[in-house]
């Protein structure tokens, strides 16, 4: 089980709470986590990743285990805390605009 | 007895306004979408109770929220917005070739007659369709790809699709604008399009009557007279009587000919509104004075309305798409400022007063009037 925490303004568009749980199969990595969170919130779709490239937003950061894993490549798999859910993955929007 | 519904987007959520057909009192419903810059909303003229929304932000990309009970509640619907083929490059603002890349949904046009059709205008700038409520988009490329959009190149707010009219006495006719490419014209739903700039005259493009390369800002057209349409141009008040095929300026004695929004009496199509913005550098009202200016003779002759608007320190701006009108006996002017207020004057423009002054800055204002 992964837990989730999504910003603000995605918890309300998914009509969630701060922390999302997800069941996902095999190795679970950046990539799997998002499609999984995509599938269970469809309106999410296209606004932590780009619809076409699959690209992360840039003022999004993905952060687990006071790691920034960011710019890591979609298939990097998420550290043993957060697959065990002893820790959560966090999408974060960046701090911007002053 | 009649009612106005007053939609209006801001920098930090949506605004729903109401009043009785006296517009002196007003409700004041929102923020929805708290937080998102909401460049646009509209209701659909053959439905009012369905309303689209652009809720977009930085951080998190575009979304369309649709409505079907008048802005009661809301469902977010598709925000893929995948430009047709290999979509090339256009010029960035150095003049090199830039790749076309989605950024946001600048204006949402609902069709004049089904509920279900909704057209976006889009930065980068191209035109999509949606005719199933907005659950799927489909570009008409034609636009983009009809020869000139190689050398369009981003005003200072973006290479944005920005204005959208529907000609409602000729089915199939569009006219579409793009800051900085120009107006442009389509016989066919949009299948098919056609530069119409002829007569414009930009000091900032090195031709300055260029085919395209025109920062168009804003086009109005009255439903009576649909071949004459009105144009804000950056520098220049522009008018077409020939459906945009040749334009000649009506700036007349308009204290400067700068602005961004440009609109028509519901019922007086030679009646006409500008707010003149002091310049491109300066981007608020001259001498600190808000002032609206009404021309009764289709542009030239223009007078200042000022009852009941700020006539010193106000350094507020008006965008493009933050002025309307109502369709009641005595026309009711409507226009947002980026200092959070909206104005309303529900005598032609004789009278002004705020309906709201502390909203977030106003990017676009629609008024609706229902019966």
């Amino acid at each position: 089980m992964i837990r989730v925490v999504l910003p603000p303004h995605l918890r309300t568009l998914s009509h969630t709470g701060s922390e999302v749980q997800l069941e996902v199969e095999g190795q679970p990595t950046l990539r799997s986590v998002l499609e999984a969170l995509e599938a269970r919130y469809p309106v999410l779709e296209g606004t932590i990743r780009d619809h076409v490239t699959r690209k992360r937003r840039p003022f999004l950061r993905f952060f687990a285990c006071e790691e920034d894993l960011s710019h890591e490549a979609p298939d990097f798999a998420l550290p043993a805390k957060v697959v065990s859910g002893d820790e959560p993955f966090i999408i974060l929007g960046a701090i911007a605009g002053g | 007895m009649s009612q106005v519904r007053v939609l209006v987007g801001t920098r930090k959520g949506a605004f729903i306004l109401t009043s009785d057909g006296k517009r002196d009192k007003w409700a004041v419903s929102g923020p929805h979408f708290a937080g998102w810059e909401i460049y646009h909303l509209k209701g659909s003229p053959a439905d009012p109770n369905r309303l689209y929304t652009s809720q977009t932000s930085g951080w998190f990309g575009q979304l369309i929220q649709r409505s079907d009970d008048g802005g009661a509640n809301w469902a977010p619907v598709g925000n893929k917005f995948v430009y047709d083929g290999v979509p090339g490059t256009h010029q960035w603002y150095d003049g090199t070739p830039h790749p076309w890349e989605f950024k946001r949904v600048w204006h949402l046009e609902p069709s004049l007659t089904n509920p279900d059709t909704v057209y976006a205008g889009v930065e980068d700038a191209a035109l999509f369709r949606s005719t199933d409520a907005g659950q799927t988009w489909h570009e008409l490329s034609g636009l983009r790809e009809h020869g000139t959009g190689p050398s369009w190149q981003p005003g200072a707010g973006g290479l944005c699709l920005h204005t959208i009219l529907l000609d409602p006495t000729r089915p199939g006719r569009m006219f579409i604008a793009i800051s900085a490419a120009g107006a442009f014209r389509s016989e066919d739903e949009g299948a098919t399009w056609r530069p119409i700039n002829q007569g414009l005259r930009s000091e900032y493009i090195p031709d300055p009557k260029a085919e395209v390369g025109h920062c168009v800002h804003r086009i109005a057209q009255h439903k009576s007279k649909p071949e004459t349409l009105f144009m804000q141009k950056h520098w220049d008040v522009m008018r077409s009587d020939d459906a945009g095929d040749s334009w000649h300026e009506i700036s007349g004695n308009l204290p400067t000919d700068f602005g961004f929004v440009i609109d028509v009496h519901a019922h007086q199509p030679e009646t006409i509104y500008v707010v003149p913005i002091k310049s491109d550098q300066e981007h608020y009202p001259m001498e600190g004075k808000l002032r609206v200016y009404r021309s009764r003779s289709g542009g030239n002759e223009w007078e200042a309305l000022t009852n009941g608007l700020p006539q010193s320190d106000c350094y507020v701006n008006v965008l493009r798409d933050a002025m309307a009108v109502d369709s009641l006996d005595s026309c009711g002017i409507y226009f947002g400022t980026t200092g959070g207020q909206v104005y309303a004057s529900p005598d032609a423009g004789d009278h002004w007063t705020a309906i709201v002054r502390d909203l977030p800055a106003v990017l676009s204002v629609e008024v609706q009037t229902l019966s």
